[in-house]
């Protein structure tokens, strides 16, 4: 009996190892653990055995058929292994191709700077605010407190359409709506188009500004300087030198001029800052009372603080742009390394 | 304004260098723009006498000079100067010298003559741009000194932008004043004696005008020599104040202008008829200014005129008529005060910018012109010789600008300035500044010189407390402000967001001039009129676009042209439309594309960018914000007519266009290949709807595919409406996945392939089910559209 089963085993352990696929394989199962397989079969002969007898032949029959149980998992698995690595091997690729599809382009200089600087006045709560591009007089000039013939307007190279209506020269327009519109206390920032007739190696004719102010009840020009002192060293991300110069604009006073360490030579002088050291960034000062009785604010209760810059003149001095003009040519060679 | 540092100096000198003094002024608000050498760079170059003067034995121009040097002997130099002549001093450049332009000085045989050096004009020495012969030096110059020492060349030329504000530094004194006030010096103006009348000639003057010319003072000279050649010193001055010299006349008035800040005007006075009056002109009068400009008057402007005619635009500029000439012997010296109000915006109405229009439109200080027109009379007798006569003032006290108390109140000095200052420090300030300071209960009464128009308010008073402490002396704070949360709006897209998509893409965006070429804009839209400029800078960028197209299509010419073969731009930005008479400022959003779908890829062809490519974008837009729109054909001038569609919303608003470019205009602009564009109205792409939870289908979906025998003028989009016209809410989708037409269709027809997604919330459809819907849209279709399902 056991003679037996020894042959069954080894010639089923001979059979395994013939088999060349997972078909063969399951061939060779059937033959030997199907329902008519040899095993089976062996297995159902037990029954006529005397039970003493039984046991020990039971016994012997487990043993071989997991023994051949075993060799074929561990065919199996073999064979399963040898295909996989054959299907990788097949579908290896080269992975320096490069990739296929849309490519990605990106924003303008100008709109990168912008929403950099509108992130900046976020953080602390100021609401960024549109106006009209084309401006009657009145917000324009009359109520920044700069009337017909006063010098002032000679600053502005004023694009017209008639006596009345003007291309904006600034976007501190914005801020008369606003007062008009809303009580203090206020915080907003005004980013947007202006445009000045003027054109040269340092003039575009149009170029975009971000107006900014404050009011509230106890604001002065020392949280002004605070404002702006950090602002310039967050649009910088350096601990970045400013002073402040007496200036004169209508519609502030104290009036200032915004001056930095040159971001090219760190204020050693150089062509860019002429030698000074110093670059003009940005005007500011203490809103006129003149500008609050224009907005109907009263100007002993409230006190306010107004700023403005250039965008491009910034976006120049943080990438190294030395052409104002490459801002509104749309180069796609110039654009694109902004990406 | 222009000043020379040594003139700066003999009025108040304190002790700090060129730099320190310039940094002062940048950092008092009298800002510096530049510092330049009162001459350029030169050496060795001494004054020189011409002992004899012979012709050249070999050329007829060139002359050989004996010049003394101030050496043991004279040296033979050769000189073509056409006024070369004995006696006369001049500057001489040594051997060894070195002149402007790096031009060393060696020694010559000039056509066969020895010359030791060179005799030199105003041009050699780098004083002025053109010379007529020698540089001629006074009788009295000391022979031998260096040039450079003689005519204090050694000296800087301060050029300083001054705000409007600030008229009262529009002088030397000016700002010597201002000097002073930040060294904490005193300084004094040089006063000048009356000079001596020596007879009684008048001119009598009548001011019509008495608010516009508050102060005019009058005065005639005679017997003036207004041929002698103005002196060296007060050329240099003038020259550094970046002014010609243009006779011993005009000359002194336009010294007296810098040195004060008066502007003066020297009539012939034998050209004059009458009384001087100063009135306002007559609409049917006409007045040839100096500059050759003849300028037609009316009651607006003030003028200087006679008994004939006008003579002068009062403040800006004299008339050519009665100028000063070489033939003048007397004349009649104008000095006055003109209300800003009265000058301001007259220069520039007849495009005219002069010295003294600029200085009587910020404000010259009405109490100067006594001493003005004494010292510019001084000038003029020292110089020009000739005889005063007595000064014919007329003065409406009433109309001069009343210099009033000002009142600072001590708090609002905290209140806007941030800073506590001691009593005493703000005294100090004020008096500094030379104003008289009055103490009040709440603070102080102030009132300013009368040289400061700029002192009317309280918050001018506290301006000049920061400026003079020092705005960088004063703190600075972090600011604490007062805030509430943000918002965070859902109804509407965000224009970042927007752009994002688009960069996504791979569209790159473009900032466009706003105004643009009017004739891009006739061909883009003819239909629409532009909004024009009344002063454009150039004709391509004389209207306001209706389109942002315009300034895309520009853009990507410069890129065609610029080797570029595949453009993708985006822009946001303002259109300007005139709509019946108003002016519309709509936002919108714009873009182009040109050339291959995507960058040239391995694997796989590439293709021309489509209609559909474009149209996919927009969806994906529009996907963001959840809303639904049509995209209807329909016909756009700038757009292929078969190849356009106007985009609108589900309540049926124009939403925009998209579409390709005419082939027309394509060809015209330049371009070779088809260029894709759309136009979107910016706020309402933007409108977003907020999502409101649908309970989802417990059951499976089933989709049924249908191939339908169409017409070709049946769009898919009327397809889609028949189906959605059904009303049953049990098709979910339709997708449409082929148009085909061909073999197996016959022509004028095409077949379009669609699915239908089927699913009930209710139960799972049954194969009757679905055929019943099936067969109802089927029937729809075919009685609608004609539409057959495909064998």
């Amino acid at each position: 009996m056991s003679a037996n089963i020894e042959e069954i085993l080894t010639q089923a352990l001979q059979e395994l190892a013939k088999a060349s696929d997972l078909n063969q394989l399951e061939q060779v199962r059937v033959l030997y653990l199907g329902k008519k397989g040899a095993f089976t079969q062996q297995m159902k002969q037990l029954g006529k055995l005397e039970p003493e007898q039984r046991r020990e032949a039971g016994q012997i029959i487990n043993t071989a058929k997991n023994t051949f149980q075993a060799q074929l998992d561990a065919s199996k698995e073999a064979m399963q292994n040898a295909a996989l690595a054959e299907r990788l091997a097949s579908e290896a690729i080269d992975v320096t191709l490069p990739g296929r599809g849309q490519s990605v382009a990106g924003l303008h200089p100008v709109t990168v700077t912008l929403r950099r600087i509108e992130k900046i006045f976020a953080s602390v709560g100021f609401q960024a605010v549109e106006g009209p591009e084309i401006e009657d007089d009145y917000h324009n000039f009359e109520a920044l407190n700069i009337p017909a013939h006063h010098p002032a307007r000679a600053m502005h190279d004023t694009f017209y359409f008639d006596a009345h209506t003007v291309l904006r020269t600034h976007t501190s327009p914005v801020q008369i709506r606003v007062m008009e519109s809303e009580k203090p206390p206020l915080k907003v920032i005004a980013p947007g188009r202006v445009y000045r007739c003027d054109s040269d190696i340092t003039h575009t004719p149009m170029f975009h500004q971000v107006e900014g102010f404050l009011v509230d009840t106890d604001v002065s020009f020392v949280d002004l300087k605070g404002v702006v002192y950090e602002f310039l060293s967050r649009f910088f991300e350096k601990d970045i030198q400013v002073r402040f110069r007496p200036s004169y604009f209508p519609f502030t006073e104290p009036s200032a001029e915004v001056d930095i360490e040159c971001v090219m030579c760190d204020g050693k002088g150089c062509r860019v800052c002429g030698q000074t050291g110093w670059l003009e960034v940005m005007g500011c000062g203490m809103i006129h009372p003149e500008v609050f009785n224009s907005v109907g604010i009263n100007s002993d209760e409230f006190t306010g603080f107004a700023f403005g810059m250039g965008v491009e003149r910034l976006a120049m001095l943080r990438y190294g742009i030395n052409d104002l003009r490459l801002f509104f040519e749309n180069d796609l060679k110039f654009l694109e390394q902004f990406n | 304004m222009q000043i020379s540092e040594a003139w700066l100096r003999e009025l108040v000198n304190p002790p700090v260098t060129t730099e320190q003094l310039v940094e002062q002024l940048t950092m008092a608000g009298l800002e510096v723009d530049s510092v330049s050498p009162a001459a350029a760079k030169f050496s060795g170059v001494v004054v020189a006498e011409v002992l004899s003067v012979e012709l050249h034995p070999n050329a007829d121009k060139l002359k050989v000079c004996s010049v003394n040097v101030g050496g043991e002997e004279p040296l033979q130099i050769v000189c073509g100067a056409s006024n070369v002549r004995q006696g006369l001093k001049i500057p001489a450049a040594l051997v060894g010298a070195e002149l402007p332009g790096d031009f060393k000085i060696k020694k010559s045989k000039l056509r066969g003559e020895l010359s030791l050096g060179m005799l030199c004009s105003t041009k050699e020495l780098g004083l002025a741009e053109d010379a007529d012969g020698l540089m001629e030096l006074l009788a009295d110059a000391p022979v031998g000194k260096d040039i450079r020492e003689y005519l204090a060349l050694n000296d800087s030329i301060i050029e300083l932008d001054l705000t409007p504000n600030r008229a009262d530094c529009l002088s030397v004194e000016g700002v010597a004043r201002e000097v002073a006030v930040l060294n904490e010096m005193d300084w004094s103006v040089a006063m000048t004696d009356s000079v001596a009348t020596s007879h009684q000639d008048t001119k009598n003057v009548t001011v019509t005008s008495v608010d516009d010319c508050p102060r005019y003072l009058g005065r005639v000279i005679k017997n003036v020599n207004p041929n002698i050649e103005t002196p060296l010193w007060m050329q240099e001055r003038l020259r550094r104040a970046g002014l010609r010299s243009l006779g011993p006349l005009v000359d002194v008035t336009n010294y007296v202008l810098l040195e004060m800040g008066q502007p003066l005007h020297a009539f012939d006075a034998d050209k004059l008829q009458g009384t001087i009056s100063i009135r306002p002109g007559k609409a049917d009068e006409k007045l040839d200014l100096l500059n050759d400009q003849v300028i037609e008057l009316d009651e607006d402007v003030l003028v200087i005129a006679d008994d004939n005619q006008p003579l002068a635009l009062a403040g800006v500029m004299g008339g050519s008529v009665t100028a000063v000439s070489d033939t003048t012997q007397n004349i009649f010296l104008e000095c006055a005060y003109f209300a800003p109000e009265s000058i301001a915006g007259k220069a520039r109405r007849f495009g005219l910018h002069t010295d003294s229009s600029h200085r009587f439109e910020r404000g010259v200080d009405p109490t100067l012109q006594h001493r003005a027109i004494e010292r510019a009379t001084q000038l003029i007798v020292e110089i020009s010789g000739g005889s005063a006569g007595p000064v014919t003032e007329v003065t409406t006290e009433a109309s001069l600008p009343p210099r009033s108390p000002v009142t600072l109140r001590r708090q609002r000095i905290e209140k806007i300035l941030g800073v506590t200052l001691l009593d005493e420090q703000v005294i100090a300030i004020f008096q500094r500044l030379g104003m008289s300071v009055n103490e009040i209960s709440e603070g102080w009464e102030i009132t300013p010189p009368g040289f400061r128009f700029d002192i009317a308010i309280e918050a001018d008073l506290i301006e000049e407390i920061g400026r003079i402490y020092g705005y960088n002396n004063l703190p600075t704070r972090s600011l604490l402000m007062r805030s509430e949360l943000g918002k965070a709006t859902e109804a509407e897209l965000s224009i970042d967001s927007a752009k994002n998509l688009f960069v996504a893409k791979g569209y790159q965006e473009a900032i466009t001039y706003s105004f643009v070429d009017e004739e891009i804009q006739q061909i883009i839209a003819p239909d629409d009129v532009p909004i024009s400029l009344k002063n454009p800078i150039s004709a391509d960028m004389s209207v306001m676009r209706t389109t942002l197209w315009c300034g895309l299509l520009k853009a990507a010419q410069y890129n065609v042209n610029r080797q570029q073969t595949r453009v993708r731009f985006f822009e946001n930005g303002l259109r300007f439309i005139n709509q019946d008479g108003k002016i519309k400022q709509h936002k919108a959003l714009a873009g182009l594309v040109l050339g291959q779908i995507n960058e040239d890829q391995w694997g796989e062809k590439t293709r021309q960018v489509d209609f559909f490519d474009l149209k996919s974008d927009i969806e994906s837009l529009v996907a963001l914000t959840g809303n639904k729109v049509t995209f209807v054909a329909d016909k756009h001038p700038a757009l292929h007519p078969g190849q356009s569609a106007k985009i609108i919303t589900a309540d049926n608003t124009e939403l925009g266009w998209m579409g390709m470019l005419h082939p027309t205009i394509e060809k015209q602009l330049g371009f070779d290949q088809s260029v894709f564009l759309f136009e979107l109205d910016q706020d309402l792409i933007l409108q977003k709807n907020i999502p409101a939870f649908s309970a989802l289908s417990k059951f499976p979906s089933v989709r049924r595919d249908l191939a339908l025998i169409v017409k070709e003028d049946v769009s898919v989009g009327a397809i889609q409406n028949c189906i959605t016209s059904c009303s049953i809410n049990i098709i979910q989708d339709i997708v449409f996945f082929d148009v085909y037409r061909g073999q197996g269709v016959d022509d004028g027809f095409k077949s379009i392939a669609l699915g239908l997604i089927l699913q009930d919330d209710k139960q799972t459809l049954t194969d009757a089910g679905i055929d019943a819907i099936v067969s109802k849209v089927l029937d729809k279709l075919s009685n609608q559209l004609s539409a057959k399902l495909r064998d």
